[in-house]
């Protein structure tokens, strides 16, 4: 366990739970942006290039700007009155306590089953591109009409309807 | 720790109940939906732990798992923020605690 | 003619220096000290370059607009950046009072920084690559998604609201035309089969009857160019697509409230940003570090990439005193409308290019077909539009 995977673990951990207790929401978005590039860090650690600039190019280049325009059009820069966090929040948070004392008991007691090295995988993404329109090619094709839906849906979701603007 | 494979499950798990925690506990819509993004950023970085762990690696599975939860989690954040901007433009809120409408 | 090992110890210059640098160290040091140095040089030599393209951009632009540019600080006026960087650098920094301090600092140093990380990747000349990464494309565009997040930065936390506008305009209009952009990179991936830049720049290196085998000399390249050219001008917020920084709508959009020495370095963000893709649209299309035709291949290859580097800097400076501005509507009508279409079509003809076999046919058909759609298209996006008799009116 050396040194670059403690201080990536510091960074993305700092950054999750930044995200979920400031009160300010674009510093919280920003802050969970720094928790998706600690995650591609990890990848790339991982020797998972393509997963780590993917998730980069994907997680920081969309799923973080959406996040943010949506602050901005639902005007979540004023702190609201009645404080951040949910009347119910006794609730959720020994339901999260609980569910990671399960995980984590659960990798500790199997850690021995688990495998201690293995080498580094000479995967390229020539393999990758083969396998995606090769064994994989189903799932690439509902995933294309996923995105596909999902991109039209987000539209007439969120669209403005004229009629009743007039 | 036996096995390098150890710190990063739990860092995952550690991820996945922030996440959690978080989705469950903020008042704000949009936070949630970010919780609901490091829980599966937690789930994404458990499969490819196991991918490079893993006696066959050229099999790409955990690899293409990752590749298509990351695509399948930007559409659902998509949608996910359309229906709060929707949402926001009927009820003027996103305050989730003032949703309550079909209570009771 | 000069004798090969000379022109082959020209061509390797940049390498033979640093080999003979750190050859006195231990072979563990070598690989470490030789990234850190090379590193060194690519941070001395662009930011040098940006400073001559300021002067070659106000002098270029004062020509066009039928004036002299800055002439002067010396010879012409070239040492004018030597008096802007004095001037940036000793201005007052101003920082709004209700501004959010850690992230109005933090905007420029971000997108600075991840400009700079897409240098990593180019093969700037022949073995002078920084990074020989097998998914090299993906990182540079990767490294080009994280500037949008400064930008947004930068205009949230002025707390103005023309920033915010700027800001959210550039966004959206970035965005947009960053589909454009990996779409027509796909098809030169596509046809060389690896996202590998080197490996692209090798596959364009072969020349037939003296002339290069460069994918802009192929009818999908060209029109995969084109788009590509477009989409770069508007990811790096040049005219004609400048309105989120347009200074005569928008004060200065985003980077409105800053002063002194972090406007300086979105200034040089901005224009590393339009080196990195034109450095990245000549690896794609222009063929990179090789030459047009076979007999001068004895010029060194920096020279061919340096040079066609700033070709694209001049054609952009040269667009910039020419086209007027796009309004922000008009801008992404354009680019949902006409190039992003264009480039998926222009996706399906290198694919048949690819399949169709060598011969005159698939010249002819990709033509025939990138033409038709191109001319069909115009028609029908000018379909509605009706344009009233000028009118002209002199003042009297």
């Amino acid at each position: 366990m050396g040194l670059m995977f403690y201080l990536i673990a510091a960074l993305t951990l700092a950054g999750a739970l930044a995200a979920m207790t400031l009160k300010h929401l674009v510093h919280a978005a920003l802050a969970v942006t720094v928790a998706f590039a600690g995650l591609a860090l990890f990848f790339l650690n991982l020797d998972a290039q393509f997963a780590g600039f993917a998730q980069i190019l994907v997680y920081i280049g969309a799923v973080a700007i959406l996040v943010v325009f949506a602050i901005l059009l639902t005007r979540g820069s004023e702190l609201p009155k009645d404080g951040v966090f949910s009347r119910t929040w006794f609730v959720g948070l020994p339901i999260a306590a609980g569910i990671f004392a399960v995980l984590g008991w659960a990798v500790i007691v199997s850690s021995k089953a688990l495998p201690s090295d293995a080498p580094t995988p000479a995967v390229n993404v020539h393999d990758i591109g083969v396998a995606l329109v090769g064994r994989y090619v189903l799932p690439l094709e509902i995933l294309a009409l996923l995105l596909t839906a999902a991109t039209i849906g987000a539209v007439m979701v969120a669209l403005h309807e004229k009629e009743r603007a007039r | 720790m036996g096995s390098p494979l150890t710190g990063y499950l739990i860092v995952a798990a550690l991820l996945f109940s922030i996440g959690l925690a978080g989705a469950l506990v903020r008042r704000n819509a949009i936070l949630v939906l970010i919780g609901i993004e490091l829980m599966l950023n937690a789930a994404n970085l458990n499969f490819i732990a196991f991918w490079r762990y893993s006696p066959h690696p050229e099999a790409l599975t955990g690899m293409m798992f990752a590749i298509f939860s990351i695509a399948v989690a930007a559409a659902e954040a998509a949608v996910g923020l359309g229906l709060v901007i929707a949402i926001h433009r009927h009820t003027g809120t996103t305050d989730l605690d003032k949703m309550n409408r079909m209570k009771g | 003619m000069v004798s090969s090992s000379v022109v082959e110890n020209l061509d390797q210059i940049f390498i033979i220096v640093r080999d003979w640098l750190t050859h006195f160290l231990p072979a563990a040091w070598r690989p470490a000290v030789d990234v850190v140095l090379s590193v060194v040089v690519i941070v001395c030599v662009f930011p040098g370059l940006f400073a001559l393209t300021t002067v070659f951009e106000r002098k270029g632009l004062g020509r066009i607009q039928n004036r002299l540019g800055p002439n002067r600080t010396g010879p012409f006026g070239f040492f004018q950046p030597i008096a802007d960087g004095i001037k940036s650098l000793t201005k007052e920094d101003i920082v709004p009072a209700s501004a959010d301090g850690v992230l109005h600092f933090l905007a420029p140093v971000i997108l600075v920084v991840a400009v700079f990380m897409g240098f990593a990747v180019l093969p700037m000349g022949r073995n002078m690559v920084l990074v020989d990464m097998d998914a090299g494309l993906l990182f540079f565009f990767a490294m080009g998604a994280s500037t949008e997040l400064s930008v947004f930065m930068a205009g949230w936390s002025s707390r103005n609201k023309y920033s915010l506008l700027g800001a959210m305009r550039a966004i959206a209009q970035m965005i947009s035309y960053e589909v454009v952009l990996l779409l027509s990179s796909v098809s030169v991936v596509m046809i060389t089969g690896s996202l590998r830049l080197t490996k692209i720049v090798e596959a364009q290196n072969q020349y037939s009857y003296g002339l290069p085998h460069w994918y802009i000399f192929t009818p999908w390249g060209l029109a995969a160019f084109i788009m590509y050219a477009i989409a770069a001008t508007a990811e790096t917020n040049r005219s004609p697509f400048d309105l989120p920084e347009g200074e005569s709508e928008l004060v200065a959009g985003y980077h409105t409230e800053y002063s002194g020495f972090k406007f300086a370095l979105f200034f040089l963000g901005e224009y590393l940003a339009m080196f990195s893709i034109s450095g990245l649209g000549t690896t794609l299309f222009l063929g990179g570090w090789s030459s047009p035709l076979a007999a001068l291949s004895f010029v060194p290859s920096w020279i061919w990439f340096f040079g066609k580097v700033m070709m694209s800097i001049f054609v952009f400076i040269w667009m910039r005193g020419t086209l007027p501005r796009l309004r922000q509507d008009q801008l992404m009508n354009f680019a949902w409308k006409f190039v992003l279409p264009f480039t998926l079509l222009d996706l399906l003809v290198t694919a048949m290019w690819r399949f169709m076999g060598e011969g005159w046919l698939r010249w002819v058909v990709s033509t025939a077909i990138l033409a038709g759609a191109y001319v069909l298209m115009g028609r029908l996006s000018m379909h509605r539009q009706h344009f009233a008799p000028r009118k002209y009116r002199y003042a009297d």
